[in-house]
């Protein structure tokens, strides 16, 4: 149940997106069709289901105080935290390499699809967000993890289908000259945004 | 000699015809979730300074010995020493503004406008240069932050680094602090703004 709360709420209520901003460069610069849209969501999703449990384990059995002791009592005392940045954007960038070969190897038809989106996720900021902020809320299990990194990974793909449409839409629409393009798109975002917050009074 | 042409291209370029965030839509995920109040905002801006350009000279050193194949790595690699040691800092002199960033300064690592320059600049270009250009982009990204931090704390809360500006007359006359302001999604609305005025005033910017 409680699983079941995160979840929605890492969809909805604490969007990647409307709530942290995260992800931002490639939700604005993919989101001119729904179809590369959809692609790249779900590239994304994929990528936080496999790093989040595994920077979560990295976390907890690495880099936490004491997260040593299992080498034996005189690493009690080892406090790695500071090395968590280097170490979470590392698995990152490996897991997409190998989850790029993988792909590549047995479902070509997927990687085709995909295409040029795997290689970019390794910098997109809500993936290393996620790992952060999996680390500052300190969750009790690595199946919890999982279960917020499916919901956020979820919860942009909703935000940036929901804005390639409409931006598929106001296409043909009469927009000022200086406003077209990126600007009306960051406009609409925080138009979404305030719609989003309507989600934040519930209480999971 | 300094600065010849192009050195002065590479530093002024960023600050508004060619700025990071306005035009090349780098580091948008950072410039809208610092910016609610202003202090951690100029922290932000100065942090993202001298990461940029200490990189981007590292990078440039670097660029003959770096093979293609490995180069994002090496990049994200440097990037991320570099972020540690601003984190650490900032942890050792500024506590409580690092406790506003959050997580945003560990995702300096992943702001696009770091990977972008390193890639488009520092890569191809001598350590001197690419020092301006890291401090040029540097500069054109904190000045954007300041403005759209400066609205919003103005407007949301009345203050400006933490200081009362709006006398407490205005409130006693029936203004009230825009608390929508505070809030993520104005920030995305203010930007969208400054991009309004900015390309009406340079008009070779539009997009058809």
């Amino acid at each position: 149940m409680e699983n079941l709360n995160l979840f929605v709420k890492s969809i909805f209520i604490d969007n990647m997106v409307f709530a942290y901003f995260l992800g931002m460069c490639s939700y604005l610069a993919v989101s001119k069709n729904v179809k590369t849209a959809f692609g790249l969501g779900i590239a994304v999703t994929f990528m936080l289901v496999v790093t989040i449990p595994l920077n979560y384990l990295l976390n907890k059995y690495v880099l936490e105080p004491g997260a040593l002791s299992w080498l034996g009592d005189s690493y009690k005392d080892v406090d790695l935290s500071f090395l968590g940045l280097i170490l979470f954007i590392a698995v990152i960038a490996s897991a997409t390499q190998l989850v790029e070969m993988t792909v590549e190897k047995f479902a070509p038809a997927l990687y085709n699809s995909l295409g040029i989106f795997l290689p970019l996720i390794a910098v997109n900021c809500a993936i290393l967000g996620g790992a952060l902020f999996m680390q500052q809320r300190e969750f009790a299990s690595c199946w919890t993890a999982t279960v917020y990194g499916a919901g956020s990974g979820i919860g942009w793909l909703l935000a940036i289908v929901g804005l390639a449409a409409i931006r598929e839409k106001i296409a043909y629409s009469n927009i000022p000259p200086a406003l077209r393009g990126i600007g009306i798109t960051f406009i609409i975002t925080g138009l979404m945004g305030i719609a989003f917050m309507s989600f934040m009074g519930i209480k999971l | 000699m300094m600065l010849s042409k192009r050195n002065k291209e590479a530093l002024f370029n960023p600050l508004s015809k060619d700025n990071p965030v306005l035009v090349q839509i780098l580091g948008i995920c950072s410039t809208l979730a610092v910016t609610a109040k202003l202090e951690p905002a100029i922290v932000m801006g100065i942090s993202v300074i001298a990461v940029l350009a200490i990189s981007n000279v590292v990078i440039s050193l670097l660029r003959k010995t770096i093979p293609t194949s490995i180069r994002i790595i090496v990049q994200l690699v440097v990037v991320a020493a570099l972020v540690i040691i601003v984190q650490q800092v900032l942890r050792a002199y500024a506590y409580d503004v690092s406790l506003q960033l959050s997580v945003f300064i560990g995702l300096i690592i992943t702001n696009c406008i770091l990977m972008g320059r390193l890639e488009a600049f520092a890569l191809s270009n001598k350590p001197w240069p690419a020092f301006l250009d890291g401090i040029g982009n540097g500069l054109g990204y904190m000045i954007i932050l300041v403005i759209v931090a400066f609205f919003r704390e103005l407007l949301g809360s009345g203050t400006l680094l933490n200081y009362q500006v709006i006398p407490q007359w205005c409130y006693d006359h029936g203004y009230m602090n825009n608390g929508l302001m505070i809030l993520p999604p104005m920030a995305l609305i203010t930007v969208g703004c400054i991009i309004w005025v900015h390309r009406s005033r340079n008009k070779d910017l539009q997009e058809k």
